[in-house]
């Protein structure tokens, strides 16, 4: 009990002016549950539109399980209270169309997991079965999807090659280029870049800064250096519950929790 | 003796022992071609029977077998494509899906003489079916259905989560997922796994003696409506396979060539067996290349 109190005591969290800054997504008071066992205490963020926020922590530390709640991919695994407040509505209630919530947030997962179909179907699969039937919108679309996650240009002549003959960091890009061609107001990232090289993982970087100027991203990182590179914002995470919460620069150089500044030290995680 | 002596002797015995399968299923297979292949011509393979004289072929045995296997694939594919699709995508961790599973595998370890006889019993006389091609591909229904039902759960469950979870993160349903996502991808063992439930069923006996029937009619094969009794596309005629053909022609046979009949319909029986076995490796490795490269 003595070492909660001090937890909860050492906790920063930043929270926005919203006069001064648009949110795209946050949570109130978010508790995940597996079975009875609480993964996620006290989650409560917000995400500002057109930023990156990275979340970090130690493994277990319940990052990628909140990752997942927000686009309620936990529906079917965890039980997860609280509030989850996207454009005024709160999309973790029982009356939210879920599949059609999930057009509006985008999720790319921690390893490629491209369809076995070819490049062009793996895009354009999902806008036909949303209705999206004319030949010549969905060129388009997939070619914008494509130039968007910066592959256009090496697979524009294999379109109708099948996307398992890819390489690893070509079938992450691809599966970015899904996500957002549906037109998702937010991209979640799973850890995107762990199972690749880091040839691969600097450009999937440089993708999401790209794409950062149309889409909100919140990322699930390992990698301190790449929360540090691309992100606007840091959430430090530690046996579930958010502990620091601040613009990514002063995270980093100056952590106002003692776990933090251990985690990012390298000390422990 | 060492370890590494020790792991020679192992390996020489496991040698041994698969050597051992492979050459009785040689010798096996060797005895019934080297006996069977002379006697097959083309004759043989298209004309009728003949009870009392020398000289009949397989014609409507050849038929027989391969339109029962149509009826039964068309009537067990759907049912065990929507059992696999339920167990495997469905059913959650319960009792009951435990129940369901637990009665698939007793069905399947039925032996086929008794499913024979149910069909004998349910579809023949409760049903008033009669010896027919409808009750010989029902009771190969229920012989195929739990076999063909696992083999689809398989190959469902071998397709990773992770193409699951890519198509909720595109706002697809879990059925638009699995109709759309998880059955083509797993499409080449699916097929894999009805091909050779094919083989199975081409060479089943027991199960059709006493449900299709031990009496080929002639067939007029100018006749295509399936309503007319003398049609070879009459689902209520009586219908000797191939398999129960050589099953009779061995207990109760008088021709005066029984034992060439006999030795050439059981070349020709194997053969389409191994045929079904090579096409289904075949198919699926030609879908599972089409599918991962160009």
């Amino acid at each position: 009990m003595q070492n909660d109190n001090m937890e909860t005591s050492q906790r920063s969290i930043m929270h926005f002016d919203p006069k001064a800054h648009e949110i795209a997504l946050s949570t109130e008071d978010l508790h995940v549950f597996y079975g009875q066992s609480e993964a996620i205490s006290e989650g409560d963020l917000q995400f500002e539109r057109y930023k990156i926020s990275s979340l970090i922590g130690p493994s277990g530390s319940g990052k990628s399980t909140f990752l997942r709640s927000l686009n309620r991919m936990n529906d079917r695994i965890a039980t997860v209270k609280g509030k989850i407040m996207y454009r005024g509505l709160d999309i973790n209630s029982n009356d939210i169309d879920v599949y059609e919530m999930r057009r509006h947030i985008g999720m790319v997962f921690q390893r490629p997991n491209p369809f076995a179909k070819s490049i062009y179907e793996n895009i354009a699969f999902a806008l036909r079965q949303r209705g999206t039937n004319k030949k010549q919108e969905l060129d388009e679309i997939v070619e914008t999807s494509l130039r968007q996650a910066a592959m256009w240009d090496q697979v524009k002549d294999d379109l109708n090659k099948s996307a398992l003959a890819l390489s690893g960091g070509q079938q992450q890009r691809l599966c970015i280029a899904r996500a957002i061609a549906v037109k998702p107001d937010i991209l979640l990232l799973d850890e995107p870049a762990s199972a690749l090289d880091p040839v691969s993982t600097s450009q999937i970087e440089d993708t999401l800064l790209e794409l950062k100027q149309n889409y909100t991203i919140i990322i699930v990182t390992h990698n301190m250096q790449q929360a540090s590179r691309i992100s606007d914002y840091t959430a430090f995470f530690n046996m579930g519950k958010v502990l620091e919460y601040a613009e990514t620069g002063d995270i980093f150089t100056n952590p106002k929790v003692d776990i933090t500044n251990d985690y990012i030290s390298g000390n422990f995680g | 003796m060492n370890a590494k002596r020790i792991d020679k002797v192992a390996t020489g015995i496991l040698y041994a022992i698969a050597g051992f399968v492979v050459i009785i299923l040689i010798a096996l297979l060797g005895y019934i071609l080297v006996q069977g292949v002379p006697e097959i011509s083309w004759h043989f393979l298209t004309s009728p029977a003949l009870a009392f004289e020398a000289g009949g072929g397989i014609g409507i045995q050849l038929f027989n077998s391969f339109y029962l296997l149509l009826l039964a694939l068309l009537i067990s594919l759907p049912i065990s494509l929507g059992a696999g699709i339920y167990l495997n995508e469905y059913a959650g961790q319960n009792t009951i899906t435990g129940l369901i599973r637990t009665t698939i595998e007793i069905l399947s370890s039925l032996p086929s003489v008794v499913v024979g006889l149910f069909g004998y019993l349910f579809f023949v006389v409760q049903f008033k079916l009669g010896f027919s091609i409808l009750s010989g591909a029902f009771a190969l229904t229920v012989f195929n259905l739990p076999i063909l039902t696992r083999s689809i759960e398989e190959a469902l469950a071998n397709i990773s989560d992770s193409q699951r979870e890519a198509g909720y993160a595109l706002g697809l349903s879990r059925w638009e997922t699995v109709t759309k996502i998880v059955v083509p991808a797993a499409l080449p063992s699916i097929i894999t796994g009805v091909v050779l439930s094919a083989g199975r069923i081409f060479g089943e006996a027991a199960a059709l003696i006493y449900t299709a029937g031990q009496s080929a009619p002639a067939l007029d094969f100018s006749n295509w409506n399936p309503f007319d009794i003398s049609s070879p596309l009459s689902p209520l005629r009586p219908a000797e396979t191939l398999a129960v053909h050589i099953w009779k022609i061995n207990s109760e046979g008088i021709m005066p060539d029984a034992k060439a009949v006999s030795a050439g319909a059981s070349a020709v029986l194997i053969i389409a067996v191994l045929l079904f076995n090579f096409l289904a490796r075949w198919l699926g490795k030609r879908l599972y290349k089409h599918l991962t490269a160009e």
